[in-house]
């Protein structure tokens, strides 16, 4: 397994050094969005509007917080499943979105797109958000307060632990790593 | 009769709230430390570290193990001789989840409707299972449920002539499409008979098993070993990252059904595996 400390925004020839499986901390600027901030900036782009932040080069992390206590940076910040934001993806793919940070299977919809784009899809791990909000340096609200902790958020993360799900060749650790280590069972699985 | 105030069902509430989303249980936690031992993955193995580190994190500053703290699901056993004084069952569970998860900075994710969608802002109303049995007690489980776990789950009214092979067969397909999404190692709730709802509710509260703790039929434990088996040779592993750790226990109930029936309710869940369970003894009048 590769290791790699990287900073975001990623550059492009780092983007296609990354392959499936590799190991990566990241630091830098990561931007927060899920559900519903995905259908606003998708509905506000259709509407012929800006999106809230510049996306090019930037990388999105599907996550909503709990609330941070008193002192603290941030609550619980692990990433949700990434699966129900693939219907919105490919779009911001093709306005300069060059990075994803979250959990589970994308659509082969999204990973043509991450091809032609060259962008890379990040694995943090699910249900580990005590240990990943310990990697956030500051949280803050850029767009869509009214979300609550589905706002827009702006984190600078130091040695944020994460894996290489999709590369930009569209290598699927979810397929490879499942291949090498499956008994495949005949006549279940079409 | 015996009696029991309201309000140390609201306060029982809260602190199970609070405690469960913060604290890994020994169970799972060595469980978890057993599949770490056990795979061979590297990737797998990076996962498991960290959420055992994670674990450690949690508890020791309160933090939620996960951001989702989850639906607020609740099964309340009330003994068919407990009064319950000063104030409405349902409302007082409500309020224990209200107070849990705004005195615990837990995240509130429940809307109001599965149309309008207008967050409610205390994680209420709790999904709540009641269950009237012998005696003057109450006993509640708080088992928060994360949506990226339940989102994975499936019902199937199966033909008899299915048979096991077609519950099989279909708990299988069930977790293999599921993938890395719920968050393995995971825990499968299955409930087989009955009616469709019923089903669901059997394989919700099969959940609740500890690891290791098998369906006291002993052919109904067998086949949960046999489907463990088979889960952990899809090589899905820890995190969906590929490995031989992709669950740490089938637990199935099954119920007398219909004879043109054979419902499957497989109810997935994620490797926290969130659940306490406290019993609050009524007081003789």
């Amino acid at each position: 397994m590769k290791s790699y400390d990287l900073t975001t925004p990623l550059a492009e020839n780092e983007i296609k050094t990354l392959q499936a499986g590799d190991k990566v901390l990241l630091s830098g600027v990561i931007y927060t969005a899920r559900d519903a901030a995905h259908k606003r900036m998708i509905d506000t782009l259709e509407a012929g509007g800006e999106l809230p932040f510049d996306i090019r080069g930037q990388m999105i992390y599907y996550m909503g917080p709990t609330p941070a206590r008193e002192g603290q940076v941030i609550g619980s910040a692990g990433p949700t499943t990434a699966g129900r934001m693939d219907f919105f993806t490919p779009q911001l793919l093709e306005r300069g979105l060059s990075g994803m940070l979250a959990k589970g299977m994308r659509s082969q919809n999204v990973i043509d797109a991450m091809r032609k784009y060259g962008a890379v899809y990040f694995g943090a791990v699910g249900g580990a958000g005590a240990y990943l909000s310990s990697c956030i340096k500051s949280a803050e609200v850029i767009a869509y307060d009214d979300l609550g902790p589905e706002a827009i958020r702006r984190l600078e993360v130091e040695k944020l632990p994460a894996i290489v799900l999709v590369d930009s060749l569209g290598n699927d650790l979810y397929k490879t790593g499942r291949q090498r280590y499956e008994c495949l069972e005949e006549g279940i699985l079409g | 009769m015996k009696t029991l105030d309201a309000k140390e069902i609201t306060e029982t509430i809260k602190d199970m709230c609070i405690k469960t989303n913060c604290i890994m249980s020994e169970n799972i936690k060595s469980t978890l430390e057993d599949a770490l031992n056990a795979e061979i993955s590297p990737q797998g193995c990076e996962a498991l570290e960290c959420i055992l580190t994670n674990a450690d994190i949690a508890e020791k500053g309160m933090i939620p193990l996960c951001q989702d703290t989850g639906t607020a699901v609740i099964f309340a056993a009330v003994g068919q001789d407990l009064h319950i004084t000063g104030g409405d069952l349902t409302e007082a569970i409500n309020e224990g989840v209200r107070r849990g998860y705004t005195e615990g900075y837990l995240r509130k994710s429940i809307v109001d409707g599965p149309f309008s969608r207008k967050n409610t802002g205390d994680n209420t109303p709790a999904v709540i299972h009641y269950d009237i049995v012998p005696g003057g007690d109450i006993t509640i489980t708080v088992a928060p449920k994360g949506q990226g776990s339940e989102n994975m789950s499936a019902v199937k009214m199966c033909k008899p002539a299915e048979g096991l092979k077609g519950v099989e067969d279909f708990i299988i397909k069930t977790v293999s499409e599921a993938g890395a999404n719920p968050c393995p190692p995971i825990i499968v709730g299955v409930g087989v008979g009955g009616t469709m709802d019923k089903a669901t509710v059997m394989a919700k509260k099969a959940l609740l098993r500890e690891p290791g703790e098998h369906n006291r039929d002993p052919e109904i434990a067998g086949i949960e070993e046999e489907l463990l088996t088979r889960i952990n040779k899809l090589g899905i592993g820890p995190e969906g990252y590929g490995g031989t750790q992709t669950a740490m226990a089938v637990n199935m109930d099954v119920y007398p059904t219909h004879i043109a029936a054979l419902p499957v309710a497989v109810n997935i869940n994620c490797h926290i595996s969130r659940h306490m369970t406290v019993t609050l003894q009524g007081k003789e009048q």
